[in-house]
């Protein structure tokens, strides 16, 4: 099952690279991590999405609180919360394409934020399942390029993660 | 006034109370040198080698529970050291590493003997540090103390550059330390502790099976008197040997790939287990579902939240410090009525001794070669079982555990985790100098032995006067054991040919030593070693023993507890 871990830490030169540095060394999958300051210059906020059985994710939550770095850690799959990842997708917009590719982005609430004669780039936010479906509905050979900052996740209400 | 950075680094030395730095100098460490020179609140233990340093200090640190600390420099010094923190770090022992860096400005140059120390040592550090500015050094030497040794120890490198050791600025240690991000427990969840008691009293196949938490926490006393108390009988791991007394008739002697048999019988049929600082890790329980094959309810007290439920699942969990978490079990034992079924009880123990009476460990003790096992039990008669006893790692390691009984914690100091051979020597020379007194032995291999034999000439020059105890099979014991059990008897570069003369070796180094080649000069050999007319002098006993001999039990890889090869 996915899980979307956030977290915490201090922000100190290497931090990024101990929670990298367990993920190889434990043979932990990850699917994506961002990781950027927050309001509070001395802490960055990590959200790795991750994926494994129940024994599994528990370890890894486990082995990340005894980083000495980490501040705190939440499961934010164990209970409502908000998922959003940002993608920039540049197409072919030639042709027949350059209506279709206008509509697609419409339909799925994109934004066309650079034209050419040949192509657009769309920017589109959403969950990683979202951003999948809009790749998968456009014809693969009018996709020249895709980037994806990966997963933001954040608990519903009131629920806060705050050292 | 202000202080330079290699002065500061001596002063939070002493302000830590640390009595021997073990380490080796070099460039990037030049201005502490020159700092540890001008003072005179600790010694400074010069080895041959930078991983001996940080053995000398784990050694150190395993027998005293003190926080051992190592100087290295940079480049190949650290890199050198790497083995040595590994080993700590798979054992739990709490250690503070000094490393050299280039100056800051060299740093990502490709500067000579740069390294990048703190990532190179990451995954094998509690945690590290790189000290950029001269303001954070005092602070970071504090939190590396306190991060060494609470919670669940381990070791702490700080990298130090060059110009920051010459860089000055006003020095004052901090009293207190407290890092947001870091605040382990101590204390158990009293519900847990209810619960784990309540399971402890119903049960009618009990069994404690304690690690080496136990000698890190120092909570041999507390065990020793809830296995009492309860009349259950106790397993110690291979860290853990010593945390229950070994000849305390409750004692089933060590578990695991070369436990005993009564030992690996009683806990794979145990219906309680309460798991004491300890991992069930694969060479103390062997396969999982093996283990899950009888059904038991499993208690596990540890201070590392990681260390549960990580191979096997667990009924009770309870994080906490051993001793505090253990005295409350007593106390809360002592104020109920409830007792365990006693008869149920009796006939658990006699089913025990049952499985003791096969005399797992039995040797030949009518052979006309020396017998390893033979050498060990003598050495414990002769030694009054009252030594410290270091190891390298093979078939000597497992033979030691086996038939040197520890009944006292932090007397038996061998690399359980990494399992490094090399280790044997430099931590006996950290134990013999933290016990300036006592009698100290490592025991060890002609394999094991050549890996930091340069520690010799340490000894001459520090008059450290361990007692070598070689059993030399001209054999890798363990690899050719395996060989003859698994590889058809194909002895794949396991056989030692051209030895030094060891001897001869021990007295280059200006040591005294002895060949022995028969079982009747074996006791001699010993007491001569252990004599008072030896007692400032290192000993190196080269015993040449049976190289067929095999350590059993064992249980082959991936198999389970109750599946031993037995003699």
């Amino acid at each position: 099952m996915k899980h979307i871990i956030s977290l915490l830490m201090e922000n100190e030169a290497g931090a990024l690279s101990r929670v990298a540095g367990l993920f190889s060394a434990r043979g932990y999958n990850i699917e994506s991590l961002t990781v950027a300051p927050t309001e509070d210059a001395t802490l960055s906020r990590m959200t790795i999405v991750t994926r494994g059985p129940d024994e599994v994710i528990e370890q890894i939550t486990k082995q990340l609180n005894k980083l000495i770095d980490v501040v705190k850690l939440v499961d934010l799959s164990e209970a409502g919360h908000i998922e959003r990842e940002l993608m920039l997708v540049k197409v072919l917009a030639e042709g027949e394409w350059r209506e279709e590719m206008k509509r697609m982005s419409d339909i799925f609430r994109g934004r066309i934020i650079d034209v050419t004669d040949k192509t657009y780039t769309i920017e589109m936010t959403g969950a990683g399942h979202k951003l999948d479906a809009f790749l998968d509905a456009l014809d693969k050979n009018a996709i020249l390029e895709t980037v994806r900052t990966g997963a933001s996740g954040i608990g519903r209400g009131d629920r806060i993660l705050k050292s | 006034m202000e202080l330079t950075g290699a002065e500061i680094t001596v002063r939070c030395l002493a302000e830590e109370g640390v009595e021997y730095v073990f380490g080796y100098p070099g460039g990037a460490v030049l201005n502490i040198y020159d700092a540890i020179y001008q003072q005179d609140k600790f010694k400074h233990v010069l080895v041959r080698h930078e991983q001996a340093a940080v053995h000398a200090a784990d050694g150190y640190a395993r027998a005293t529970g003190r926080t051992g600390v190592a100087l290295v420099t940079s480049g190949p010094g650290a890199t050198n050291a790497v083995t040595g923190i590994a080993t700590a770090y798979m054992d739990s022992i709490p250690l503070v590493i000094i490393s050299g860096q280039v100056p800051t400005p060299a740093i990502g140059m490709d500067a000579f003997q740069e390294v990048d120390t703190v990532g190179i040592t990451r995954p094998c550090v509690k945690h590290n540090f790189l000290v950029k500015d001269i303001r954070d050094l005092a602070n970071t030497f504090k939190k590396a103390f306190y991060i060494a040794a609470t919670g669940r120890p381990g070791p702490v490198l700080v990298d130090i550059p060059k110009d920051i050791t010459q860089f000055t600025t006003e020095f004052s240690y901090p009293k207190k330390v407290s890092l947001r991000s870091y605040n382990p427990v101590t204390k158990g969840h009293s519900g847990q502790i209810k619960r784990a008691v309540q399971m402890l009293l119903e049960a009618k196949r009990p069994m404690i099976y304690a690690g080496g938490g136990v000698i890190l926490s120092d909570a041999a006393p507390q065990l020793t008197e809830l296995a009492r108390l309860l009349g259950f009988p106790c397993t110690n791991t291979l860290m853990g040997l010593g945390g229950f007394p070994a000849s305390d008739p409750l004692s089933v002697g060590m578990l695991g790939m070369h436990g005993t048999y009564e030992a690996n019988m009683a806990v794979q049929h145990s219906d309680v287990l309460v798991a004491i600082g300890a991992r069930f890790d694969d060479r103390v329980i062997g396969s999982p579902e093996h283990f899950y094959q009888e059904e038991r309810k499993i208690i596990h007290i540890d201070i590392d939240p990681s260390s549960i439920s990580k191979r096997v699942r667990v009924d009770v969990p309870i994080v906490g410090n051993v001793p505090e978490v253990l005295a409350e079990m007593i106390k809360l034992i002592k104020a109920s009525k409830e007792r365990p079924d006693q008869a149920a009880l009796k006939t658990w123990l006699t089913q025990i001794e049952l499985w003791r009476s096969r005399d797992c460990l039995k040797y030949d003790r009518h052979s006309d070669i020396i017998k390893p096992q033979f050498v060990l039990e003598k050495l414990h008669e002769i030694t009054r079982g009252d030594a410290f006893i270091t190891s390298d790692v093979g078939q000597h390691q497992m033979w030691a555990a086996q038939f040197y009984k520890f009944d006292k914690p932090r007397r038996w100091i061998n690399s359980g985790g990494l399992g490094t051979m090399g280790f044997g020597l430099p931590a006996a020379m950290g134990v013999q100098l933290a016990h300036p007194g006592a009698m100290v032995a490592c025991v060890t291999g002609e394999g094991s032995i050549q890996m930091n034999i340069q520690e010799l000439a340490t000894c001459k020059q520090f008059n450290i006067p361990l007692k070598i105890i070689l059993l030399n099979n001209r054999y890798l014991g363990m690899v050719r054991q395996w060989q003859e059990f698994f590889y058809g008897e194909r002895y794949a570069e396991s056989y030692m040919d051209t030895l030094p003369d060891f001897v001869k070796l021990a007295e280059a180094y200006g040591h005294a030593g002895r060949r022995i080649d028969n079982p009747a000069e074996v006791e001699d050999a010993l007491k001569w070693a252990f004599s008072a007319e030896m007692k400032e002098k290192l000993v190196f006993l080269d015993f040449r023993t049976d190289q067929s001999e095999n350590v059993y039990p064992m249980i082959p890889g991936g198999k389970g507890l109750s599946e031993m090869i037995l003699v």
